[in-house]
């Protein structure tokens, strides 16, 4: 079912000392809580639960595809998302595979944010540099499209070994790729990939100050529309953002100071005040939470999809679930109110699956990928599919790029 | 057209004799462009006021207003005079913080006069193998004279030969040259495509597939 806009939650996935008990959660309890947490996103009707990944301590989501597929096993609606994949540091190839078959568990209830991510030290554990971390963005994304569009790819590039008549399994559920968002806090690069795709630009809208994320996305539209892809009103964007809430606003500030006093990313650098100001973190009623993101659209135009960051520097798992009870309840369904008001008809609502099938199917029936008996043959004996376009080999070429390459594009 | 040159000054009291000689800096600076017939406004930046939000800049990852104002007059400036008390052999950390939050591109070819004070003029060649080399390999243009004042230069026992006046007066000389020989600066966007992809280029160039388009 299709909506103007989804909210959600987004996790980073930290385990952090509770600095008003002095107690870090274990590895075990804080993976079964965050299970916890994203079935609650959807008891109180939230729409979207999306999970960061991480390869060193104190991050627990080196896996985001195995916990999301469970959490899809326990939910209904709920929309599965990342934040972020890193594009970098993993296989292109592995995440068409992974993500593809995370579509299919979950009946296309999935989508990804991809990010470079900026941990230094990942990069050399993956074999990589990160002073290459743009061109490898571009280029393993560039591979990704096709792996999840193209049922047989050959490819060849500068950051990971060369494919031959390679075909990424599952296919994408009912042949539609995941949606695709693009997360950046400062690179143009970007938000010019996302709009030359036709992709989504999430903004993370957490650390700095509105006007970093204001140009990003002036530039995303501005460009989706060079691009071909509607006028910039239609782009897709996701924001994220940070509250704190409670009925009364001196007890949630109160409460949430010495949290973001020894937040991992900016405690012990600016206040709460300051930073309160400064960037979209809101500690306060749930009336200043809504007035606060209420005003997002003016900032970044009519958008697709909030996600709010509440279960990190070391918050109790009985906090979080409130948190999202007070979001569920108080203040997402104004936000809904308010943001449909006065929406142009022709800003589109928030991707999902279904009507990422219906248009490209229409009322006919979606693909369903039937292996052919030839698989595993996929240049010269038909194509890997039932449905594959049947292969004529191109002249001069039984073997390599002339003689697929035309002939596999779907 | 006007020049703007943009002074940054790291002293810590008031009323510091780093001030002190960045203000003399400043004004023979303007007073020699204007022989060459161009007018020059300044902003005067006194980091001891920014020393918070450097600290939080540092920490989270982003300036408050106040210092991106300052960042702002300072890498779009025609012309920029720096002041460093030296401390322990070298600039000061909080002077050297500032350069550390902005951009490491942002000043390249950028005029520099670079001023120093201390106790005893022992210190004076820190302008040489400490700030100089800074402002290298930030890829701006450090003018060949460094104006140091020791706390001598201000009193009775100044430099009988070459007083602080002249060297003031030389360096600022020197500055003011090299900003006359420039255009005026052109500040460019990097979130226009043109500055990112360069000139008429689109997002296939980078995909490599579409050098000939």
């Amino acid at each position: 079912m299709s909506s103007p806009m989804q909210f959600g939650i987004f996790s980073v996935s930290d385990i952090t000392r509770d600095p008003t008990t002095g107690r870090t959660p274990s590895e075990a309890e804080r993976i079964k809580d965050i299970v916890t947490i994203a079935k609650h996103v959807e008891e109180v009707g939230l729409d979207v639960f999306a999970l960061g990944e991480h390869h060193n301590p104190p991050f627990f989501s080196s896996s985001p595809t195995t916990t999301l597929a469970y959490i899809g096993a326990q939910t209904e609606r709920l929309i599965l998302s990342t934040a972020t994949t890193l594009i970098t540091t993993n296989d292109p190839v592995k995440i068409a595979e992974d993500y593809a078959m995370l579509q299919h568990l979950t009946g296309g209830r999935v989508d990804l944010v991809m990010g470079r991510g900026n941990t230094g030290p990942v990069y050399p554990w993956f074999g990589k540099d990160i002073r290459q971390g743009l061109p490898i963005a571009i280029e393993s994304y560039a591979l990704l499209q096709r792996l999840w569009n193209e049922d047989v790819v050959d490819w060849e590039g500068s950051f990971r070994t060369p494919l031959q008549g390679f075909t990424s399994t599952p296919r994408p559920l009912d042949g539609v790729a995941p949606f695709v968002w693009h997360g950046s806090i400062r690179t143009p690069e970007i938000a010019e990939q996302a709009a030359y795709y036709g992709d989504g630009f999430f903004a993370n809208n957490i650390f700095w100050p509105k006007e970093h994320y204001q140009r990003l996305i002036a530039l995303y539209r501005q460009r989706f529309a060079h691009y071909g892809h509607g006028t910039p009103e239609q782009a897709i964007v996701g924001l994220g953002g940070q509250a704190f809430i409670a009925k009364n606003s001196q007890d949630a500030v109160d409460r949430f100071r010495p949290y973001f006093d020894n937040a991992p990313v900016y405690g012990h650098g600016p206040s709460l005040e300051e930073f309160s100001e400064l960037t979209p973190l809101t500690v306060g009623s749930p009336q200043q939470v809504i007035d606060r993101y209420a005003a997002m659209r003016d900032h970044y135009g009519d958008y697709q999809r909030q996600l709010f960051l509440v279960d990190h520097a070391g918050l109790p798992l009985k906090t979080v679930l409130e948190q999202i009870e007070l979001l569920g309840s108080e203040v997402v369904p104004v936000l809904r109110k308010e943001l449909a008001e006065n929406r142009p008809a022709e800003v589109p609502d928030a991707p999902t699956h279904a009507d990422r099938v219906h248009a490209k199917y229409g009322d006919g029936e979606p693909r369903q990928a039937r292996p052919t008996a030839a698989a595993g043959n996929n240049l010269t004996v038909g194509g890997p599919y039932e449905d594959s376009p049947a292969l004529a080999p191109a002249p001069g070429s039984a073997f390599g790029v002339a003689a697929t390459r035309k002939e596999a594009v779907r | 057209m006007t020049r703007r040159i943009a002074v940054v000054t790291a002293g810590l009291s008031n009323p510091s004799s780093t001030r002190m000689l960045a203000d003399r800096l400043a004004a023979s600076t303007i007073a020699q462009l204007r022989e060459q017939g161009i007018e020059a406004t300044v902003d005067i930046i006194e980091l001891r006021d920014l020393a918070h939000d450097i600290t939080n800049n540092l920490l989270a990852g982003f300036a408050p207003p106040a210092l991106e104002a300052a960042i702002r007059q300072v890498v779009t400036a025609d012309g920029l005079i720096v002041v460093t008390p030296i401390f322990s052999t070298s600039y000061s950390g909080l002077f050297k913080s500032f350069f550390d939050v902005i951009d490491p591109d942002a000043l390249t070819g950028m005029p520099v006069l670079i001023g120093a004070n201390a106790g005893t003029a022992r210190h004076s060649l820190a302008i040489d193998y400490a700030i100089r080399p800074l402002f290298a390999y930030l890829h701006a243009e450090p003018v060949a004279t460094g104006v140091f004042a020791a706390s001598s230069d201000w009193g009775a026992h100044a430099d009988d030969v070459k007083p602080l006046a002249s060297r003031i007066e030389r360096g600022a000389r020197e500055l003011a040259e090299s900003i006359a020989r420039r255009d005026v600066r052109v500040e460019i966007d990097p979130f226009d495509p043109d500055a990112f992809l360069g000139e008429g280029r689109s997002f296939g160039h980078l995909l490599g597939g579409l050098a000939g388009e």
